[in-house]
Order: structure tokens, then C-alpha cells, then sequence
């Protein structure tokens, strides 16, 4: 079994995460680390994957420990393998790494049961399809002949449609406007415009500078040369609490570990970033515009709760990212970033949450929207930004290309 | 030596600090390099380092233990008692009655965290508590002088006179004390049990997943430190040659910062034998040469507490990228 959050030992070697099972049950007894090694470096053999196996798990990256997740269950010669959405945190290029290895299993005989949510692997790596709605079972089908759309419609129960957005919107009032923005190591001579109710996508693969350009926007990082313009005017950042007072809003990349705080009521997560503004003159919280803001929110974002009480950790991933949204637009914010907004989160509450997007950017909001899945810029940007290690290198049209050829532009 | 830098960083630093500092003392003070003064840092420290030994397999399982100080107290106490109803006893069985009598106070640490699933802190604030109050309310705080010979006889295991007529000598709790460390580095680094342990202590849910006995971890790591903690008592009475309640109260955070100090994590998972002598002879050796240079006793406390802050502080720097590893851990 391969668990989506990694029951594996951080602080432990490659080794021995690996053939961790050979040292459980039994009596206890002497082990023998060269044991351990050939063991953990045959099922890595297996897997054709190359790790070095003395090296301490946190200091590999996450792709690696889910192949150490996988090169475990083989040393147990499990000949059924159950893989909880392997893919959730990793990239493009390291899906597919995944994929390929996920294919050397099933050639040598090992069954393999891929729960995940992204549709494209699916329909890429598995022989049949189980589709579950609601802890239903809605049918099993042949992957041959099946479409990605086909199954968002039986996932769902809906059809979705998959249309491109964009407008022109060039009349627009500029907004942001950023200029050959460089920071050393993470990206150069950035230059960027965002208009008032425009949607800018922001793509590319993982370490193309995406997340750290967004960070500078947001005042967390400072960039050793260029300029940002927040309505004409030169912004300059110290902190992130610049930024929120600037009117920059930033939805980050790890919603679930940074963006909430998960034991804490919804009410309390969505008022943290405006907690002066509902203060009385005391300097105390006050319960009536607390309960005004909220209720404002969850019903602009129709937000599914139980009571604004219950703690954040009993929503459903897509009602936890319109939580974290709630609390930035609280701030009432003039530019919007959002990273990876979708990571997560299921087909039907993703498109929710770009209806969301979309309404905010006709009011008039500046979007940033940063993803490493072209589809979600492709149909929900006005314009998208090509970023490669450090630098935009192309601007596209949506209106004007079709969503293969910007993937191949984009993935390689 | 690359690998061992990347691996082992706190101790490698810890190392560098601890022989700075040696060389230092010995160029500032004609007495500290001499047999006499780093035997008897040894002697000295003997008993800290057995408690370390045991702290630091709990610290490793992701528990911590405050009361094995008052526990050794406990085992001391009702030790006498057992040796003068069985008329007497040796050292096997002093060994054997206060291995056991700490080992069943461990025990008792262990039951409370797992049954009642209470966090170890607060089970072992309860029993420190529990034991000292206990203790002192059926002694009234009464001192006992009536050991056994055996018992208080000093055993010497090498001793040699220096040219100004002065002895160096090693005793039988830094044998004691080798043992216990041997031991400890075997089971935590050598044996399935001690792999659990870290695997316990670095993740709990994913070591419940493997198939690792989660009680039965919680009694090993406190069952060992409680053990260390008996025979640590055993030796402090054999070294002072009397047992008082209330003797050893207060010594468990010194040894618990001294543990820390080596690298040991609170959380658990990560901690080694080596890091454990080398925070406690950091420690140790502070106090000895701030001794040895005539600086107030009273001055000791708040060096030793520099020490820790500046070692816990330094060790979020990247000093791997000084010591040519490239990249820091966060």
C-alpha cells in the first residue's frame, strides 16, 4: 500500500525506509546494514531507478521519496499495489518518471490499483477505469475509447463545458505593471501588465521561477533590480504586510499547510488577515462585524459549511481553497495572485473555483494565476505567460491557438 | 569523513567546539591537560553520562523524560532498604535490585503514556512530582549513612601518581559508565528495537503502519532510561557514600539540555550516542575550565546556558556549505 501522505521515516536513510519491513516482527535482533542495502538496492533495481541509498530522505525531494515509497512495496514482493494519488505533489516530468516506472511494474506482473483525480493519467497509464461519485460506484470502464471529458461527465454527474474565456482586454486600466524585474537564481528581466479585470496565466514547468516571482510580488522576496507599479505608482515591498497593505493579495502554492490554519474555526481562518478592521476602538474583535464579514463571504463565494464554527480541517478541499480566497479578498485587494489554486482539488469544485475567478476579474480585480497545468490557464486566462527557467519567453492568445499546441510549447 | 560531516552535522560542530576549547583551556591553565584533571572530569561526569545514555533513547522514541533524576533517588532509597532485609547483598545484586527498581519506575512512565495516551511531558511532570513527593513524605527527608561496605568501598580501576605527588585514578562508574554508553549505541544503531525506535520517534502514524508495536516501544524507551536511571543512583550513592532524598532533584534538566545540546531532537528521531558524551563533556569541560581559571561557581549556570543557546541557535546556520556539502537542511 502507498499512502498519499508517505508513511515513510524522514530522519532515516534510503536504506532503510526501503527495506524498512525486514526490520519489523521477529524477535528483536541484530541487523546487518550491508543486508539492508542489497535489499533496498535490488528493489530499486528493480524499479530502474537510481537513488543514493545512504542519503538521509529529507534531503531528496518529493518524487524521490514516493519511488522510495514504491521501491518499499516491492521489497515485499507485494504483487498488488495500491497507490493513493501518488501523483498529487509532484510535477510534469516527475509524473511521467512515475508513470514509466508504474509501467515497468504492471509489464512484470504486479497489479496496480492508481487512485488519483487527474484525468490525463489516468487515461494514460491504466487498462480500466473505476469511477466512484459520492462513495458510489457509477461503473468500470474500458480505457480504450474513453475521454477525458466523458469521465469529468461521470465523475460529476455534469457536463462540463470546456470553453476559452479570454477577452481582450487590453483598454483595460493597467494595474500591476512590472518591469525588467530580476532576482539572481529564481528569474530575470521579468517585464509584465496586469489590467483591471484581466486574468494573466502564468505557466511553465516546475522551477521555471513562477512561485518566486509571485513571492516578490507579495513582498516576501525583494528583487535586486527592476521595478512594480501598483496604479501607476513605484511599490516598494519590505514585507509581505506591504504588500497587504498595497492592496496585493497571494494565495499560496501549499494551501493546506500555509494558507489555513486547520484546527481553527472557518470564521477565525477567513477574518486572520483583516483583524484591525474588525476591531472596535479598544482594540478588541468584535462579534457582530465578524459575523457580518463572514456570512458576506461565504455567501458571495457559496461556500459549503456546516456551522462558521467548525474547524477548517472538516471542509473538503475545494471549500477550503474558497476559505483561503475568502480571507485575501477580505483584505479587499486590487491584484490577486493565485498558485496553483487547483492543487488538490476536485474536477467539480475546480471549475467552482474558476467561476469564482472569473466573477472577481469582472469586478474589476487583477489576477495573477500561476499553474503548471496549461488547460486550467489555457481556458481561464485572457492572456498566458510562457515561463522558462527565469524568464518569460512567450505571451499566447488562447483565442488564437489551440490547447495542444500550448502544451507542447509549454511541456516540451 | 564527507559522509559523516553530512550525516552527523551537530556532532561534527559539537567535536570542533568541544577540542577548541580543550586547547584553549590547556594554553590558559597549566592544570587542565594533566591525567589527574581529566580523570577526574570523568569520575565526575560518570553518572551524568548514564543518565544521558537512557534520556537519550527516550528522546530518540519522541517521548521525554523529567523524572528519572527523582526516580534514581527513589531506587536509591529503596535499595538500602532491600539490601539490609536480605542481609547484606553485593554488587550483582545492587546492579540487579537497581537495574530493576528503575526499570519498573520506567515502567511505570511507560503505562501512563500509553494507556491513558498522555503526552510524556506531562505524564512524567505528574510522576517527578509523584515520586519526590512520595519520598520525601514516608523518609521526612531523613539521610542514610548505613550502607553497605560493598557498596561504598571505592573500587579503582587504573591509578597512577603524578610528579607532584598528586593520584589520578579511574572508578568504577566510568566503567559503569562505558558499558551503558556501549549498550545504548548497540541497541539504538545495531538492533531492530532501536531502528523501531527511531522510526517511532521520526514518525509515528508511519511506523503504526509498518507494523511496529507502539506500546511496546513506549516500555523499551522508558524501561531503558528508567534502568540508566537506577544504575545511575547506584553510582552517585557509591561515589558520595550516602543517600539523600532530595541529592539528585534538579540534575535531570542539566542532562536533558546536555543531550539537546548533542543533537538529540525533541520530536524525536534523531540523536546519537556519540552526541550525548560530546554535550555532556561540553558542558562538563566549560565548567572545569571556567574552575580551573578562578571564575565565580556562580557565574557557571549562566555560561553553561550561553553555551546552549548559542550551540541551539548556530545550528539552524548553514555550516554545510562551509564545510563544502553545498546545501543546508532546513
Amino acid at each position: 500500500m502507498i499512502w498519499q501522505d508517505l508513511a515513510l521515516f524522514p530522519e532515516m536513510s534510503v536504506a532503510e525506509n526501503i527495506a524498512f519491513e525486514t526490520l519489523v516482527g521477529g524477535v528483536p535482533r541484530l541487523i546487518s546494514y550491508r543486508a539492508l542495502r542489497d535489499r533496498a538496492a535490488a528493489a530499486l533495481a528493480r524499479l530502474g531507478v537510481d537513488l543514493d541509498l545512504e542519503a538521509r530522505l529529507n534531503t531528496l525531494p518529493i518524487a524521490a521519496r514516493q519511488l522510495v515509497a514504491i521501491a518499499r512495496a516491492l521489497v515485499s514482493d507485494a504483487r498488488l499495489i495500491f497507490m493513493d494519488e501518488p501523483t498529487a505533489s509532484l510535477t510534469q516530468s516527475e509524473t511521467d518518471a512515475l508513470l514509466e516506472v508504474v509501467r515497468t511494474l504492471s509489464a512484470r506482473g504486479v497489479a496496480v490499483v492508481f487512485v488519483s483525480h487527474r484525468l490525463a493519467e489516468v487515461l494514460e497509464i491504466s487498462s480500466r477505469v473505476t469511477v466512484l461519485r459520492d462513495g458510489k460506484l457509477v461503473g468500470v470502464y474500458q480505457t480504450e475509447g474513453m475521454s477525458q471529458s466523458r469521465l469529468t461527465e461521470l465523475m460529476t454527474g455534469k457536463f462540463f463545458d470546456t470553453v476559452v474565456h479570454a477577452q481582450d482586454k487590453s483598454h483595460h486600466r493597467p494595474v500591476l505593471e512590472v518591469e525588467r524585474l530580476t532576482r539572481k537564481g529564481e528569474y530575470e528581466d521579468v517585464s509584465l501588465t496586469i489590467r483591471a479585470g484581466e486574468v494573466v496565466g502564468l505557466t511553465g514547468l516546475i522551477g521555471a521561477g513562477r512561485t518566486e516571482l509571485g513571492h516578490t510580488l507579495f513582498g516576501m522576496t525583494r528583487a535586486d533590480s527592476g521595478t512594480i507599479r501598483l496604479d501607476g505608482k513605484p511599490l516598494a515591498l519590505r514585507s509581505n504586510r506591504d504588500a497587504v497593505a498595497a492592496g496585493i493579495a497571494y494565495v499560496s502554492e501549499d494551501r493546506l499547510a500555509l494558507g489555513l490554519v486547520q484546527p481553527q474555526s472557518i470564521a477565525d481562518n477567513m477574518v486572520i488577515s483583516v483583524l484591525p478592521r474588525i476591531s472596535d476602538p479598544s482594540g478588541l474583535i468584535s462579534r457582530g462585524r465578524k459575523r457580518d464579514l463572514v456570512g458576506k463571504w461565504l455567501k458571495s463565494l457559496a461556500i459549503k459549511i456546516g456551522r462558521p464554527e467548525d474547524a477548517v480541517s472538516t471542509l473538503s478541499g475545494g471549500n477550503q481553497q474558497r476559505v483561503v480566497l475568502a480571507k485575501w479578498l477580505a483584505t479587499e485587494p486590487k491584484v490577486l495572485v493565485l498558485d496553483a489554486p487547483t492543487v488538490g482539488v476536485d474536477v467539480g469544485a475546480r471549475a467552482g473555483i474558476f467561476a469564482i475567478v472569473r466573477q472577481l476579474a469582472e469586478q474589476g480585480l487583477a489576477i495573477l494565476l500561476i499553474s503548471d497545468e496549461v488547460p486550467e490557464v489555457y481556458f481561464n486566462a485572457d492572456r498566458v505567460l510562457h515561463m522558462a527557467a527565469g524568464r518569460i519567453v512567450h505571451e499566447y492568445d488562447p483565442r488564437r491557438i489551440d490547447l495542444r499546441a500550448m502544451e507542447e510549447a509549454v511541456y516540451g | 569523513m564527507g559522509r559523516f560531516i553530512r550525516d552527523y552535522p551537530t556532532e561534527f560542530r559539537l567535536a570542533i567546539v568541544l577540542v577548541a576549547l580543550c586547547v584553549f583551556l590547556s594554553l590558559a591553565s597549566d592544570s587542565f591537560l594533566t591525567l589527574g584533571n581529566l580523570t577526574s572530569l570523568l569520575n565526575n561526569n560518570s553518572v551524568n553520562l548514564i543518565w544521558a545514555a537512557g534520556l537519550l533513547v527516550v528522546l530518540i522514541a519522541g517521548g521525554i523524560d523529567i523524572s528519572f533524576a527523582v526516580a534514581a533517588s527513589v531506587v536509591q532509597y529503596v535499595a538500602v532498604y532491600v539490601f539490609s532485609a536480605i542481609g547484606g547483598g553485593n554488587w550483582a545484586i545492587g546492579f540487579l535490585v537497581a537495574g530493576g527498581l528503575g526499570l519498573a519506575l520506567g515502567f511505570v512512565n511507560a503505562a501512563l503514556i500509553h494507556l491513558f495516551r498522555i503526552t510524556s511531558i506531562v505524564v512524567t511532570i505528574a510522576t517527578f512530582n509523584a515520586f519526590f513527593g512520595l519520598l520525601m513524605f514516608i523518609t521526612s527527608g531523613k539521610y542514610l549513612y548505613n550502607l553497605p561496605d560493598w557498596w561504598t568501598g571505592r573500587v579503582i580501576l587504573f591509578e597512577q601518581q603524578a610528579a607532584d605527588g598528586t593520584w589520578a585514578e579511574l572508578t568504577l562508574p566510568v566503567a559503569v559508565m562505558a558499558v551503558a554508553l556501549v549498550a545504548t549505541w548497540v541497541l539504538i544503531r545495531y538492533t531492530t528495537t532501536g531502528r523501531q525506535l527511531y522510526a517511532f520517534g521520526d514518525n509515528p502514524e508511519g511506523a503504526r503502519r509498518v507494523g511496529i508495536n507502539i506500546g511496546r516501544m513506549q516500555f523499551i524507551a522508558f524501561g531503558w532510561c528508567g534502568m540508566m536511571a537506577g544504575i545511575a543512583g547506584l553510582m552517585q550513592a557509591h561515589i558520595v557514600q550516602e543517600v539523600v532524598p532530595n541529592a539528585l532533584i534538579g540534575r535531570e534538566l542539566d542532562v536533558l539540555a546536555a543531550v539537546v545540546l548533542g543533537g538529540a531532537r525533541l520530536g524525536g528521531g534523531r540523536g546519537s550516542v556519540l552526541g550525548c558524551v560530546l554535550g555532556v563533556l561540553l558542558v562538563a569541560v566549560t565548567q572545569n575550565g571556567l574552575n580551573l581559571l578562578g571564575i565565580s561557581p556562580f557565574a557557571f549556570k549562566m555560561v553553561v546556558g550561553a553555551i546552549i543557546l548559542i550551540a541551539i541557535s548556530t545550528s539552524n546556520l548553514k555550516f554545510g556549505a562551509i564545510a563544502g556539502i553545498g546545501r543546508g537542511r532546513h
